[in-house]
């Protein structure tokens, strides 16, 4: 199926991807967030008919306009680059991958599209009431757009509702619900929606702490804090909550990814969950090295994780590497020699088919079948390679998990101390509350490299490995293009950042 | 309903549908057609503001267009999409970056602080109004001249020239689609402000520019026509799928379908009355004409290319790996759920042009938009 493989290609599409995603990302949690916020801030206004909350509204709005556009800017990439650098991919699960991105575009992005409009410079233009509702569009769209781009994700991590045809060689979808309701795909919506709720929150609580610690705009800091602080108590409890089922599900659809997470080389019945731990990075999976220097765990939370049960068994890298038959575990070893069959027979097929010889193409179809849910490990050249990067995996997982604790306390001490109206006086408060905006950003981009590193080696899990869903390209063109990405992202990030910056300086305009 | 249709005709109309969204697309490029306008139509700085806060409120929508096109073409085509974008690639990759400096434009350029300076950003918009539509005036062009690629057993896009699709830049008739489809715009964004905005003087040279660039507009035009109607064309024989190159293709297919011959003549006669109107009759609703007009045009060229047993994305160096809306479509169930989900198109519709009219109900002043002030307006 793929004639020369230049694994130097494989990886710069693969950083490319990494980057321009990371770059959207930085944009998108925020304006899932805000957008909510700018709803909440302005039914208040509409409640009450208190002008204050409309500067409020109004001063949110222009930075969610800056930070919308560039997230604009950095989406249209994504949508081409699966044509662009992974056209072989396009091709083999386009007929189900391509329809959550086309109804992202139907049934989300114009809905963002036509009512940013109103909500920017509707205030004139159309009735009160309309522009609230348009407000409320907005968030609703932007959040949608969320959805369906998390459904094509999901599935990326658990494909469900296709099958493979052989007639055309490529996947193609039996059932629609089964994409769009998805586990996974539910989990991941949940999840990355609250984590964003909860990053736009700590961006209104940052930069609002910043104007108290300068003393300036102090009435519309304290009420931003407070439904900010509000809003992200309860987004981070989802947070939580959507986070413990996000790991289980690893748990039960990407057994490779959460051994990766965890470092855990030899499975266990009553595994610990790691709190803490410095990962030996001479281990290799086989070997006898011991996979960590020092760990602390949490005894029997990993198996609880996992499988909701205490004394269950958790296989680690090398049983789902070389298998485990006293707990049921097929090994990638046994998965390839039956992956190489499932290629070869497939070759056979499609030979005899074009030499119009139906009785060898029956055959060999027969032969495809048996072994055809194992194609994808035909294309490995060995079993380590179904192993993800660890120690990224590790840590990453550990920062998003350790500030997810952290920020339900950083609200909750926000909110109390506004509501006492002690806020201002809390200088250590308010500093760890600017920090905080930036963790935000750490810890929603570290859940991305969990999620999308620990996939690794596979673009879809267990069916197409990256090697195979590149375009035709060589490394040089697609470096070339990474830097020029790079280039420009970066400039525009740095002026996005600028502009923010001056507008945050010049505040909101004051009665 | 859906669900009884045949693979045939589920992919006919996706191909109608995909056509539809590609001319919504080529109309709303009045937007692209203003960015280009607005260095001569201006007079004085809070003129060209005034011109980029009208086109401002429509940007997203074009652009929402085009990404909408992309995800089209991709679940009912995904061939295409993926022998197109994974083959042609530094012409789609010229065409993206057009559109990401676009983005930002609008909301970057007169915020303090800015880093490049407004200048730069006007720079950015007339880059993506003028280079953006060239670019994909050859890339459209080739659905007729075809382009330089094979596809293997197994579908996977190998492409023999080492331009990857900016090759199609060195053809006549890819080239001058393109200039045409700037020139249209530049019609379209001359037609637009003049409707949309409340400026006696500048509504005047809009006016007069709607004029100047339809006459631009012409000779390219009839090179590209020109050329349709006379060279050869990818034909597919219906019952082997055999491609081969058949002379006077596409004016057979107009010919055979007299249809789409009627909204090529009826959209052609509209964009000439769109601007007769504005200049002649000092009309304001020139764009309802000539944009509609432009939208007929654009399905008119898709249909030839695609209609009639004709391979839509032909391959000049293989022609048994050309595409065709037959053998680059998506399945049967994944056609008939997507068309399902179309069936939210006409409310979409319905909303963008409900907000449209109550957000245009007064047109726009100097006054407006000196009363959006420093942080709304763009
Ligand atoms: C503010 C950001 C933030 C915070 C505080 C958390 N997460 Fe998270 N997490 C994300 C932001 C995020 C994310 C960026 O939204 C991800 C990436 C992919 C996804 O769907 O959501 C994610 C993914 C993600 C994954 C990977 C899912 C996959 O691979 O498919 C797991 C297992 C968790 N999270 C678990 C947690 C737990 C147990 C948390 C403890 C409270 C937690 N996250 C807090
Ligand atoms: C916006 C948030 C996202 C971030 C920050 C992100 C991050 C990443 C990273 C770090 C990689 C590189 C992994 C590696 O090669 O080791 C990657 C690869 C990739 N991601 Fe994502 N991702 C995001 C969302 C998505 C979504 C929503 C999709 C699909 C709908 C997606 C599809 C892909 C694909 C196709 C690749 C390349 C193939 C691969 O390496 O597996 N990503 N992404
Ligand atoms: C890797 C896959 C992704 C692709 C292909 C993609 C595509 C796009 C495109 C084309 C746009 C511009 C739309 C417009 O015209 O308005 C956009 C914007 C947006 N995307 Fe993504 N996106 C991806 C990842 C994500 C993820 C993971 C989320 C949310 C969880 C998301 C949420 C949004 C939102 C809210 C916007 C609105 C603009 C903004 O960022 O502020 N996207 N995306």
């Amino acid at each position: 199926m793929i004639e020369s493989l230049d694994l130097s290609m494989v990886n710069w599409a693969r950083a490319q991807f990494a980057l321009t995603a990371m770059f959207h990302w930085i944009f998108v949690p925020l304006t899932l967030g805000l957008s909510f916020l700018l709803a909440f801030f302005e039914t208040i206004y509409v409640r009450t008919g208190n002008e204050a909350w409309k500067r409020i509204t109004k001063f949110w709005m222009s930075l969610f306009a800056v930070n919308f556009a560039i997230g604009v800017a950095t989406g249209i990439i994504l949508e081409f680059e699966f044509g662009t650098n992974w056209s072989n991919y396009s091709w083999m699960v386009g007929d189900i991958f391509g329809a959550p991105l086309a109804a992202e575009g139907i049934f989300a992005f114009f809905i963002e599209a036509t009512f940013f409009a109103v909500m920017f410079f509707g205030w004139n233009r159309v009735s009160k009431g309309f522009h609230l509702f348009s407000t409320w569009m907005v968030a609703v769209g932007s959040n949608l757009s969320a959805l369906w781009i998390l459904v094509a994700n999901g599935w990326m991590q658990y494909p469900v509702g296709m099958k493979f045809n052989p007639e055309s060689a490529r996947f193609e979808m039996e059932n629609f619900f089964e994409v769009l309701l998805s586990p996974v795909a539910i989990g991941k919506f949940t999840h990355a929606t609250s984590s964003s709720f909860q990053l736009a929150c700590l961006f209104v609580v940052g930069v609002s702490s910043w104007f108290l610690l300068r003393r300036r705009h102090q009435e519309m800091a304290k009420r931003s804090i407070i439904v900010a602080s509000i809003f992200g108590l309860f987004a981070s409890g989802f947070v939580a909550f959507t986070g413990d089922e996000s790991a289980h599900k690893v748990g039960q659809f990407q057994p490779m990814k959460l051994a990766a997470m965890e470092g855990l080389y030899d499975g266990e019945v009553g595994a610990p969950l790691l709190i803490f731990g410095v990962p030996n990075l001479e281990k290799r999976p086989g070997d006898d090295l011991p996979a960590f220097h020092e760990a602390v765990g949490i005894p029997y939370a990993l198996s609880f994780l996992t499988n909701r049960s205490f004394n269950s068994f958790v296989p680690g890298i090398n049983d789902l590497l070389y298998g485990n038959a006293e707990h049921g575990v097929m090994g990638v070893t046994e998965k390839m020699t039956l992956g190489k069959q499932a290629v070869e027979q497939l070759a056979l097929y499609k030979g005899a088919k074009k030499v119009g010889n139906e009785a060898a193409a029956q055959q060999a179809l027969v032969g495809f079948e048996q072994t055809s849910p194992y194609l994808g490990y035909g294309y490995l050249n060995s079993a380590e390679e179904a192993v993800p990067p660890i120690a990224l995996n590790f840590f990453s997982f550990r920062v998003m998990v350790g500030l997810g604790m952290f920020f339900p306390l950083l609200f909750l001490a926000f909110l109390v101390a506004t509501l006492y109206d002690k806020i201002a006086e809390q200088k250590w408060l308010l500093v760890t509350g600017v920090a905080s905006l930036f963790l935000g950003y750490i810890a929603s981009e570290a859940g991305w490299v969990v999620a999308e590193v620990g996939r690794q080696p596979w673009a879809i899990q267990g069916l197409l490995p990256v090697g195979v869903a590149r375009s035709n390209l060589t490394a040089a063109t697609v470096a070339g293009t990474f830097f020029m990405f790079l280039f420009l992202f970066t400039v525009l990030l740095v002026a996005e950042v600028r502009i923010m910056l001056k507008q945050i300086a010049i505040g909101p305009e004051e009665n | 309903m859906i669900g009884s249709l045949e693979l045939t005709q589920l992919q006919q109309l996706w191909w109608i549908i995909c056509s539809l969204v590609g001319a919504l697309f080529i109309f709303m490029n009045f937007v692209q057609g203003g960015q280009t306008l607005m260095f001569t139509l201006a007079k004085s700085p809070e003129e060209k503001t005034l011109i980029i806060n009208s086109l401002g409120r429509k940007w997203e929508l074009t652009f929402t267009t085009l990404v909408l096109f992309g995800g089209a073409l991709f679940a009912a085509f995904p061939l295409f999409y993926a022998t197109s974008f994974g083959g042609a690639y530094w012409v789609w990759i010229a065409i993206l970056f057009t559109f990401i400096i676009q983005a930002v434009s609008y909301e970057f350029r007169r915020k303090p602080n800015n880093l490049l300076g407004a200048g730069t950003y006007e720079v950015f918009l007339f880059i993506n109004g003028s280079l953006g539509l060239l670019l994909i005036g050859t890339a459209v062009g080739t659905f007729f001249t075809g382009s330089n690629f094979l596809l293997n057993d197994y579908n996977f896009v190998k492409w023999q020239h080492p331009l990857r699709g900016l090759e199609a830049a060195f053809n006549l008739f890819n080239v001058s689609l393109g200039v045409f489809l700037i020139f249209n715009a530049r019609t379209l964004g001359a037609l637009y402000l003049a409707n949309h905005l409340k400026h006696d003087e500048l509504v005047g040279r809009c006016r007069r520019a709607a004029f100047v660039n339809l006459l631009c507009s012409l000779p390219f035009l009839l090179i590209v026509l020109g050329g349709l109607l006379t060279m050869d064309g990818y034909a597919v024989d219906t019952a082997t799928g055999a491609v081969s190159l058949e002379s006077g293709k596409y004016l057979a297919n107009l010919l055979g379908m007299p249809i789409v011959l009627l909204l090529l003549l009826a959209g052609l006669l509209l964009v000439v009355a769109g601007v007769y109107l504005a200049h002649y009759r000092k009309s304001t609703q020139g764009i309802w004409f000539s944009g509609p007009g432009t939208v007929l045009v654009v399905l008119a060229l898709l249909f030839i290319a695609g209609f009639n047993g004709t391979a839509f994305y032909p391959s000049k160096v293989d022609l048994q790996s050309s595409l065709t809306i037959y053998n680059a479509s998506s399945s049967h169930y994944t056609l008939t759920a997507m068309s399902y989900i179309a069936l939210a198109v006409p409310f979409v519709l319905a909303y963008i042009a409900y907000v449209w009219r109550s957000m245009d109900a007064g047109k726009l002043s100097l006054e407006d938009v000196a009363k959006d002030g420093e942080n709304e307006a763009y």
